[in-house]
């Protein structure tokens, strides 16, 4: 397959979908009310990026995700690799942090309500709490299973225990880092829905409640949309950053 | 000079791997050590490199103890071990990391030639055949140009053309700044073609059972009647020295 018409065969399914519905609708097979066709919610979408709503609850979600995303990517880089490294830290905090990975992350929403408030900063902890656990469980256990042979090559050349860190674990961990900071990404997008439901006057969230509240389908099927092609988009940005890292993996590769 | 006195090796599953070793090595000497799989001549290459302790006796290079990796002493691996997310160049330059970035440019640049990889300056390691990644590897350790270079079966898991190919050259870089060499491999014909002496070890525990000092003359020809009549001799001798070995240890009641 030519590089020219390898990616818009993703497009295929979702468009033959959207076309199935429109014309199932339009031959009265479906009802087109509670579940409105993909031409209403395009209306619905254009009219609302017409008002400038659109982008306002856009640019909120995203900030909101986004500085989630920092700060759990953050705290659980700096926990995940010094627990991954260092066998006491590990004894210490591990234990703990896996008995609080299993509290459903939606279970701390009264508690920082109670402590951060009902606006941004409770939201973004949230998030942060949610996108944490998958990056330090993944990078600690990508550290852990390190090659021994290329640790070994570090300790002839006496590296310090920066050196070993920065220059051979983190880099021999990065391909599971990536995975894992994808489906942390993925939370985060996830748990902005939840952030939002608690309360919110903006953001793609509150569009939900909104449309849920007015009784406008199409409204609530415009944000489902918005957050399936901002997800899409984000991924594919983290991932073709992270590919530039990743040129020297010599892994299965299928063929075209 | 490397000075080894009655180290033994005892692993914490209670295998004693090494026994009462006692070897000096000449400054700039080809030290070959020769032994079947099993009879501690990998463990006492890492005892020398530092990687691990010995149970008993010492190792001391210079009249100061081994305890940890030095920077006088390099070590090559049965496997390359070169990092994957690091280009060709990198790769060597990891081995002299605290020199200046003019000096080290400079060293790589001239070490990857010496090895006749130059133009691989930018490659990756998966770019690489066996033999060509092992001459990194032989690169790497002696960029840093150290005293002594450890190798532990460098050759053994390359094809026979490939593995002559680098013996001779291993020989040229040997020549080039006539670092001492301790090579460990199982291989006679590889021990006679590079050793300056070569020493026998057996196992259960590993001890050194046999010397010999090859007389050929350098270059050595692998096809020559001379080099034919010490491999005759060194197998009779290594046959000798097993067989009455084993005999005492497989009827110890024979003794009696």
């Amino acid at each position: 397959m030519t590089k020219a018409v390898r990616w818009p065969v993703g497009l295929i399914l979702p468009l033959g979908l959207a076309l199935g519905w429109e014309a199932a609708v339009a031959l009265h097979w479906g009802n087109g009310r509670l579940l409105p066709p993909p031409s209403r919610v395009l209306a619905t979408l254009i009219d609302l990026f017409r008002t400038g709503d659109l982008a306002g609850h856009i640019q909120a979600t995203l900030q909101r995700v986004a500085l989630g995303f920092l700060l759990g990517v953050a705290a659980g880089t700096v926990l995940g690799a010094v627990s991954g490294y260092w066998a006491l830290a590990r004894r210490l905090i591990d234990p703990t942090l896996q008995a609080l990975r299993n509290i459903p992350s939606i279970a701390w929403v009264p508690m920082f309500i109670l402590w951060f408030g009902i606006f941004e900063t409770s939201k973004v902890i949230l998030i942060a709490v949610g996108v944490f656990f998958p990056i330090y469980l993944a990078l600690s256990a990508a550290i852990l299973s390190v090659d021994r042979k290329l640790v070994e090559v570090g300790r002839i050349f006496r590296f310090s225990h920066r050196e070993m860190i920065t220059r051979v674990l983190l880099p021999a961990a990065l391909p599971s880092y990536v995975t894992a900071l994808r489906s942390g990404l993925g939370l985060g997008w996830m748990f902005v829905v939840a952030a939002e439901f608690m309360g919110a006057e903006q953001g793609l969230g509150f569009l939900l409640v909104d449309g849920q509240q007015t009784g406008r389908p199409a409204v609530i099927l415009a944000a489902i949309a918005a957050f399936a092609v901002l997800g899409k988009l984000t991924d594919w940005l983290l991932a073709s950053v992270a590919a530039r890292f990743l040129r020297w993996e010599d892994g299965f590769r299928p063929v075209e | 000079m490397l000075d080894i006195r009655d180290v033994s090796k005892r692993y914490p599953n209670g295998v004693l791997a090494l026994d009462g070793v006692g070897l000096t090595v000449a400054p700039g000497e080809f030290l070959v050590i020769v032994g079947g799989s099993g009879c501690g001549k990998s463990t006492l290459l890492r005892l020398i490199a530092g990687l691990d302790g010995a149970t008993a006796g010492t190792i001391a290079l210079d009249g100061t103890p081994v305890t940890a990796p030095r920077p006088e002493i390099g070590m090559v691996f049965q496997e390359p071990r070169l990092m994957p997310w690091l280009t060709i160049d990198q790769n060597v330059a990891f081995g002299i990391r605290h020199l200046p970035a003019t000096e080290r440019r400079r060293r790589v640049s001239e070490a990857l030639a010496r090895v006749g990889l130059a133009s691989h300056a930018r490659h990756w390691p998966r770019e690489l055949s066996g033999g060509q990644a092992q001459r990194v590897a032989l690169a790497r350790a002696l960029v840093g140009r150290p005293e002594v270079l450890l190798l532990d079966e460098p050759f053994s898991a390359l094809d026979a053309l490939t593995r002559t190919d680098l013996e001779e050259h291993l020989l040229d870089l040997w020549a080039f700044d006539r670092p001492t060499m301790v090579l460990v491999t199982h291989d006679i014909e590889e021990a006679l073609f590079l050793a300056d002496r070569i020493v026998v070890m057996r196992p259960g525990p590993g001890r050194i059972v046999a010397e010999l000092v090859p007389t050929l003359t350098r270059p050595r020809d692998r096809a020559g009647a001379g080099f034919h009549a010490w491999k005759y001799r060194a197998l009779v001798e290594l046959d000798q020295a097993t067989r009455r070995l084993s005999g005492e240890e497989a009827f110890p009641a024979a003794a009696i």
